[in-house]
């Protein structure tokens, strides 16, 4: 069996920042792996570990700098990544969902896997998109937002999960394999690299692929989509804020609430 | 001039509120577009959905009896081949959980541009849609170029439509390719019940990531212990097992509106803030004076939780651990 895994490397601002034309100053910002992903590389490496015969590869679309991350994966038991990349690609501000799908649709079909794991969203732009436009585009079935996975199913050509609807409801789904399904975050304890794990990362294979190599056309980036504007949203927020050290900003706090009424002493 | 299409929203038996925000959303983008507003209705009661969901702006409800339930298998092929049918310019979809499990299929079949999580929407020479990024810190704009569109409309932004419609309700019968219905659903289960239920709590401490370790939940405890309140959390607390579910408080846990909510190194997440925005007073305790819950505080303590919790357990003649 087969697992592939779509992960990303995403930005995270933060706390003070500045805004430099249609994005977050670079400055401000901080790389790391996806946090969906983390749960998506879990549940695959642990398939890998419980069953003969599993090859676990991750593919991401990222810069050089996203190694740090992919490397995270294959310290973690990823066997062979996989990072498109190229100037077309780097030339490009936003890739949109339908660019996306279709890049990791070449990966797939060069790769043929049986299940795919994506994260529910990346935390950066979230657009919560990309596994189920994967999925239409290669044919697969899918379900997104899965917080458990029977993985003995797997072997019987279903992928038997629960989507985890709002409100504390769960549905319980069968789908036929081959499918994509986007892995929500609890769903497992990602572990952390261990030292071994980190040492044998760095001969494990990682192939870098441009868009050629895939058989895609440079045209495939193009979109209609186009980011035209950044801000820092206004707030109508009145907020009072207790100022002092902490001491005098508990005591504030504790006046208002006696005086609210709803705590006594 | 484009018709807008959007489909409601159900689950066992309830049409679900982001559905008639949706009329709301659907029939400002009708109007700046100069076209008509179509619902649709897929599965369960459709007929009487269709009845719900005839509110003022609502130019023609399509009803499609198919299944009980949600089924994106079936969801894509009619929702595909009402839009052809109508010749709609806009696909406005809920960006609920079920929303993000047929959108993005629907837009790559029709082959139009997608853009989810939308929190406001314009017209002029274009679509213009907001949407946040970087966990709500910044929001962008982004214009499509295209004649048809998904979009994704975020739920609790818009209001929700009143007033009584006078829509044309017809039945629509799509043709379903049952050999590419490869997903069954099975059933449902309520999860996180248990002892305690924070919804019932006149004061909530609630607690964040900020808090970092396992150990020093006993913190936030004591400080629930020292006000009589009742202990509850953000996602990432039960995700990594430190508080049971039923403590969760957002879209996927339980939503709370106590006296007092106090938000100890929470972000404010739209997630979260799904289960918690109806407290009647909320109180922020965060180093980050930007975060996004501070938009809808009531009171901030802009500091760090590890100097101001136990400070806070003193007030009230508890001892911190
Ligand atoms: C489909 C779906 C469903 C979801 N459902 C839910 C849900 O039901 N409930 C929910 O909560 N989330 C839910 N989420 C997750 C949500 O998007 C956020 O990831 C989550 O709410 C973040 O939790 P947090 O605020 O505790 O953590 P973070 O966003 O990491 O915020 C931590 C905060 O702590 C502050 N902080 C750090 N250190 C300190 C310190 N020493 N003192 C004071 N402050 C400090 C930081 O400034 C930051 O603001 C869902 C997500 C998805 C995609």
């Amino acid at each position: 069996m087969k697992i592939l895994v779509t992960v990303k490397e995403v930005a995270e601002a933060e706390d003070e920042f500045e805004i430099d034309g249609l994005d977050i100053d670079d400055r401000y910002l901080e790389y790391d792996l996806n946090e969906w992903d983390d749960y998506a590389i879990e549940e695959a490496v642990q398939i890998g570990e419980d069953g003969d015969d599993v090859e676990v590869v991750s593919v991401t679309i990222g810069p050089e700098r996203a190694e740090e991350t992919v490397r995270m994966g294959l310290a973690k038991g990823v066997d062979r990544a996989i990072r498109v990349w190229d100037d077309t690609i780097a030339g490009t501000d936003d890739l949109d969902v339908a660019a996306k799908a279709e890049i990791l649709a070449s990966v797939v079909e060069a790769e043929d896997p049986d299940v795919v794991f994506s994260g529910v969203q990346a935390n950066d732009d979230t657009f919560g998109a990309t596994g189920v436009a994967l999925a239409e585009r290669v044919g697969f079935e899918w379900a997104a937002v899965v917080n458990h996975l029977d993985q003995g199913s797997l072997s019987e050509g279903t992928a038997s999960v629960r989507r985890e609807l709002e409100g504390g409801v769960e549905e319980l789904t069968d789908v036929e394999l081959p499918a994509v399904l986007t892995i929500q975050t609890g769903i497992n304890e990602p572990r952390y690299a261990s030292l071994r794990g980190i040492r044998q990362a760095q001969s494990k294979p990682l192939d870098v692929q441009g868009l050629e190599d895939l058989g895609l056309d440079a045209d495939v980036v193009e979109s209609p989509v186009e980011r035209t504007a950044v801000f820092e949203p206004e707030t109508e927020s009145d907020v009072v804020t207790f100022d002092g050290d902490a001491n005098e900003e508990a005591a504030q706090l504790a006046e208002m609430l006696r005086d609210k009424g709803v705590v006594e002493g | 001039m484009s018709d807008v299409l959007a489909v409601a929203e159900h689950r066992r038996g309830d049409l679900r509120d982001v559905s008639l925000e949706l009329i709301t959303a659907g029939r400002d983008l009708a109007d700046a577009q100069g076209g008509d507003l179509h619902l649709a209705v897929i599965g369960g009661d459709a007929e009487g959905f269709a009845g719900e969901l005839n509110r003022e702006g609502v130019d023609a409800i399509h009803a499609v009896d198919d299944g009980n339930e949600f089924n994106h298998d079936v969801y894509v092929q009619a929702v595909e081949q009402l839009f052809d049918e109508i010749g709609a310019g806009t696909l406005l979809l809920p960006n609920s959980v079920n929303g993000l499990d047929y959108a993005p299929a629907v837009a790559e079949r029709l082959d139009v541009p997608l853009v989810t999580d939308a929190i406001d929407l314009a017209h002029e020479d274009g679509l213009s849609v907001t949407r946040e990024m970087y966990a709500s810190k910044v929001a962008t704009t982004v214009d499509v170029d295209a004649a048809e569109v998904v979009v994704t409309v975020r739920p609790a932004e818009w209001p929700k439509a009143e007033g009584e419609g006078s829509a044309d309700v017809r039945s629509f019968d799509p043709e379903i390719d049952e050999s590419t219905v490869r997903s069954t659903v099975k059933g449902f289960e309520e999860v996180g019940g248990g002892d305690v239920d924070i919804s019932e709590a006149d004061v909530l401490i609630s607690v964040g990531r900020g808090i970092e370790e396992e150990e020093n939940i006993e913190l936030v405890e004591a400080l629930a212990d020292a006000l009589d309140a009742t202990l509850s959390s953000s996602r990432p607390i039960v995700d990594a097992g430190w508080l049971p579910k039923n403590r969760q408080v957002g879209q996927s846990g339980k939503v709370v509106t106590p006296e007092v909510y106090i938000a100890i190194g929470i972000s404010g997440a739209v997630q979260h803030v799904a289960g918690m925005k109806g407290s009647e007073t909320i109180v922020a305790i965060n180093t980050d004076s930007n975060a996004p819950i501070m938009d809808i505080a009531d009171y901030a303590i802009v500091d760090d939780l590890f100097d101001v919790v136990p400070e806070l357990i003193e007030e009230f003649g508890g001892e911190p651990p």
